[in-house]
């Protein structure tokens, strides 16, 4: 706490400086201000997502014919194993909670900076070299046993890889517990007077479940990796049915976590949306109290839902039942969420700006993920599908169609407000579509894959799915491709976009009333709420902005 | 003339609702259901499938039509009717898909319980379990082969056991009704208990009561079968996609499935848990032959094996050399010790059978 208080006594930079932000040169050093924090892990995890998108455009590249014809099956296995291993540790989790979470949390709730600014700062600057550590083990041949890392497989295969692998896991879910505790403090400790939990924005809640999840999960799964990793290397016998250990434990051990996983990657992005579609479309939010339970509702039931992940592992009865209601309870507060979100949107007056087109398209996606994750749900049609190309669609339709696509409505969203500038709309909206098409080209077909028998991980298959599979290979092409307009689009606006102003999209928030970008300590005064986050439409806050026109 | 908006509200409902449960009933995305249990999954699946499809166009529909109805008109910058909530209309979207997943969990395990009750499906750590159907295997006795067929007889969708559905599932001799059992006619209905191996990239059946050993899994129709799974190294997994039934094969646990092949056919049988670098190499077949088919089979398989014991020892080393193949293939050789002595003791007992079967 005594950090939190104490930049209030340093004088804040004088006002030259607030319009061009930090000195480039500190997005390359050890910043403890959470906004720079913030951008660091933005463009960092946009790297990594890159990388492993390169992975997935040749795992497809491989699947685009049934024969093995462009890399051996070995560093097939690398690839899907890292590129997972990539996306979910090294892009989805660090750009939601650390880039969006630094960079919008403190702003928020009034704060001048998170409660502990160097564990932020560590936080960060554990993750850049994890990555780096990751991607080496391509040179000693990398882990490959999918990025469940199940043994016995995972001690027989490429060993020096599975070793880099634990460690970077450790490392990263190590960033990840230190990224929670602070959510947690900055949030309950740091809002400004005159914010009750009730008036906080709902991107805060969210981030407040995904903190949970990350302190009471990820511990679990680096004493699984600490396990795991005695196994590989001093021959111990946790799980290697060989000295009689157990396998299933390590199952147990690692869906504890990795099921809540999926959460800390998708509340942020709920969060996210939460604030992108009142906005846009200048009306409040349907039902806040519903959304704000409805996130802690998602947390707690997240941790009790693993062993649906091994519903075929040779779990007893009772525990398949309960897992299987469980999850299925899921969908009744998730379900909340997504219609309030329609019918937040429904009767608005829609701003159909690049962040707005991804927002929708995150809802419409999402519920694509959800509708198959309640399938999956039910025992007897899992003992079919897991396992199987169902998954695989299931699972992207949630982590990219859910996650990604949030993300980048976040970009378009908040960019004006981390630069000064908008991102340019016309690229943004060619970038939308080919994101779209793409996506759905290359996920939608493999729900049918799945079902009909194609199981995944595997670089040869039956040709009789040929077709499928050559149309879902040119459809992550034109996904690759989308990208390209994102990351130039992004570059270029960034010192020659449009200027934005501190408040373009005439938002509620309090992160739009300071300047664009903000100062070092984000608001020159104490903020003071004058309207609730979401107050669109209502007169007295049409009043204050006739006042502010009256005046300019 | 304009229409009342209920009028148009309950026209746009009813007609999803029909497109939603004409999907349902004709998606044809599952492929051919061989076994009496896919029938069932399939229904399940259908029923999902319809009302996913409905809640997919309620969403979906109201998403587009807000985009191109709600969009903002050029010039207007207000904000639109502040409204923050309906609390009947929150109650309704919380009640629904509450009894909606009630009714879902209930019907899955309805579901659940007549393919797969009483662990037909799933592992024993109970090792007596192991060694009774084990002793079914080898020695001919007929009390033991009741004590594994617990469960089994429910597994089997029989309509004279019928009301057997839905008993708490025994693993205990004392918890399966007898009378039922006779009830459920003759010596025919007995279960084909096969053990089954899975080794790195390959399937080893065994037919402990005809001793006959195959890379692939033959089947009569109609009659039902009792897989003991194991696995000689990595967990592997059982994935037949017509049959709709996957179990893993996990290393130092027995685990079981049980079902009825109900349509005659050569069906690939797929390893599902990734299990190495030849895990997509690693299939097979399943062949579901008519009894008539399926006794020639077992005796030109018998014969063969009684003809020549050097040929069975012949086929023993092939199968060691297979494996030794396939594990060097893995680079990793920690569980070669266990898999080697797996092996060995596989080999002992084909020896064993096939010495049996030359008594005969």
């Amino acid at each position: 706490m005594a950090q939190a208080e104490l930049p209030r006594q340093i004088p804040l930079d004088p006002l030259g400086e607030q319009e061009q932000g930090p000195n480039w040169r500190e997005y390359f050093g050890f910043s403890t201000d959470h906004k720079v924090i913030g951008i660091q892990y933005l463009v960092t995890s946009f790297v990594f997502y890159l990388i492993g998108g390169v992975l997935a455009e040749l795992v497809r590249t491989e699947l685009a014919t049934p024969e093995v014809d462009f890399v051996s099956r070995e560093t097939y296995n690398a690839l899907f194993t890292i590129h997972a291993t990539i996306m979910i540790f090294l892009w989805i989790i660090p750009t939601l909670t650390g880039g969006f979470g630094n960079y919008l949390v403190p702003l928020m709730i009034g704060a001048r900076d998170m409660a502990f600014p160097r564990l932020n700062a560590i936080a960060f600057w554990i993750i850049p070299p994890s990555g780096v550590l990751l991607l080496c083990s391509f040179f000693i041949g990398p882990a490959s046993a999918g990025w469940t890392s199940y043994p016995p497989l995972s001690l027989m295969v490429n060993k020096g890889g599975e070793a880099i692998w634990i460690a970077g896991v450790i490392l990263l879910g190590t960033s990840s517990i230190m990224a929670g505790l602070n959510f947690i403090v900055t949030i309950l400790k740091m809002r400004i007077p005159s914010m009750p939990l009730m008036k906080m924005p709902l991107f805060c809640w969210a981030m407040m479940a995904t903190s949970a999840l990350q302190l009471v999960a990820t511990p679990v799964l680096t004493g699984a990796m600490v396990l795991l990793g005695f196994d590989l290397l001093v021959g111990t016998a946790f799980f290697n049915p060989t000295g009689g250990g157990d396998p299933i434990v390590y199952q147990h051990m690692f869906w504890f976590y990795s099921h809540p996983a999926v959460y800390i990657m998708i509340l942020p992005a709920f969060g996210m949306i939460s604030e992108i579609l009142p906005t846009h479309a200048r009306k409040p939010i349907f039902g806040y109290q519903a959304i704000a339970y409805s996130s802690i509702a998602i947390s707690f039931l997240g941790l009790i839902v693993w062993a649906h992940h091994m519903f075929t592992s040779g779990t007893p009865d009772w525990l398949r039942m309960f897992f299987m209601i469980a999850t299925m309870i899921i969908a009744v507060p998730t379900g909340i969420k997504v219609f309030s979100w329609v019918a937040t949107v429904w009767g608005g007056k829609l701003r159909l700006c690049s962040a707005m087109l991804f927002g929708m398209a995150f809802v419409s996606m999402f519920v694509i993920g959800g509708l198959s994750g309640v399938m999956v749900a039910s025992v007897p049609f899992d003992i079919h599908v897991h396992d199987t190309y169902f998954i695989v669609a299931h699972l992207h339709y949630v982590l990219f169609g859910g996650s990604v696509f949030g993300i980048y409505a976040g970009l378009y969203h908040w960019f004006p407000k981390m630069t000064g500038r908008f991102l340019n709309e016309g690229w943004g909206k060619v970038h939308f579509v080919l994101t779209f098409v793409g996506f759905n080209m290359t996920f939608l077909p493999m729900h049918v894959l799945g079902l009909q028998g194609m199981n995944r991980r595997i670089a040869e298959y039956d040709p009789q799915y040929a077709g499928i599979n050559m149309f879902c290979t040119i459809g992550s092409y034109i996904l690759a491709v989308s990208t390209i307009p994102f990351l130039f689009n992004a570059i270029w606006s960034w010192s020659q976009g449009e200027k934005a102003g501190d408040n373009p999209w005439n938002s509620l928030t309090l992160e739009w009333m300071t300047t664009s970008p903000p100062p070092v300590e984000n608001f020159e005064e104490d903020p003071v709420l004058v309207s609730g986050p979401y107050d669109y439409g209502h007169t007295y806050y049409q009043d204050l902005e006739d006042k502010a026109i009256a005046q300019s | 003339m304009k229409v009342p908006s209920t009028i148009t509200t309950l026209l746009v409902g009813v007609s999803i609702a029909l497109l939603s449960v004409w999907i349902g009933q004709h998606h044809g995305l599952m492929p051919v259901a061989a076994s009496e249990e896919s029938t069932q999954i399939d229904e399940l699946f259908s029923a999902m499938l319809a009302i996913a499809a409905g809640l997919f166009f309620l969403v979906q529909g109201a998403l587009l039509y807000s985009l191109i109805a709600f969009r903002k008109k050029p010039g207007d910058e207000t904000d639109a009717e502040p409204i923050e909530g309906n609390v009947p209309l929150e109650i309704l979207w919380t009640a629904v898909p509450t009894v909606l997943m009630m009714w879902l969990a209930v019907y899955s395990f309805d579901v659940y319980k007549s393919v797969d009750g009483g662990n037909a499906i799933g592992a024993d750590h109970m090792a007596h379990v192991h060694h009774a159907s084990h002793t079914v295997a080898s020695a001919d006795a007929p009390s033991p082969k009741l004590a594994a067929m617990s469960g089994m007889a429910i597994a089997a969708p029989l309509p004279t056991n019928a009301p057997a559905v839905g008993q708490p599932s025994g693993t205990e001799l004392a918890q399966f009704s007898m009378p039922e059992m006779e009830q459920g006619t003759d010596k025919e209905d007995n279960p084909l208990v096969v053990n089954v191996n899975g080794l790195q990239y390959a399937w080893i059946f065994n037919y402990p009561d005809t001793g006959v050993v195959a890379g692939e899994l033959h089947l009569p129709l109609g009659k039902p079968v009792y897989l003991n799974i194991n696995a000689a190294d990595v967990i592997h997994a059982f994935w037949v996609p017509e049959f709709r039934l996957k179990q893993d094969a996990v290393p130092g646990i027995e685990t079981h499935m049980s079902f009825v092949p109900s349509k005659v056919g050569n069906y690939p049988l797929i390893c599902a848990e990734l299990c190495g670098a030849y895990h997509g190499g690693m299939r097979t077949r399943v062949i579901v032959q008519t009894p008539e088919d399926y006794q020639a089979w077992v005796k030109s398989n018998q014969v063969a094996a009684a003809d020549t014991a050097t040929r069975t020892a012949n086929l023993i080393a092939q199968a060691q050399d297979a494996a030794m193949h396939s594990q060097i293939h893995a680079l990793g050789l920690t569980a070669d010790a266990s898999s080697l002595e797996h092996l060995h003791h596989q080999a002992m007992s084909f020896a064993q059978t096939s010495e049996l079967a030359q008594s005969l």
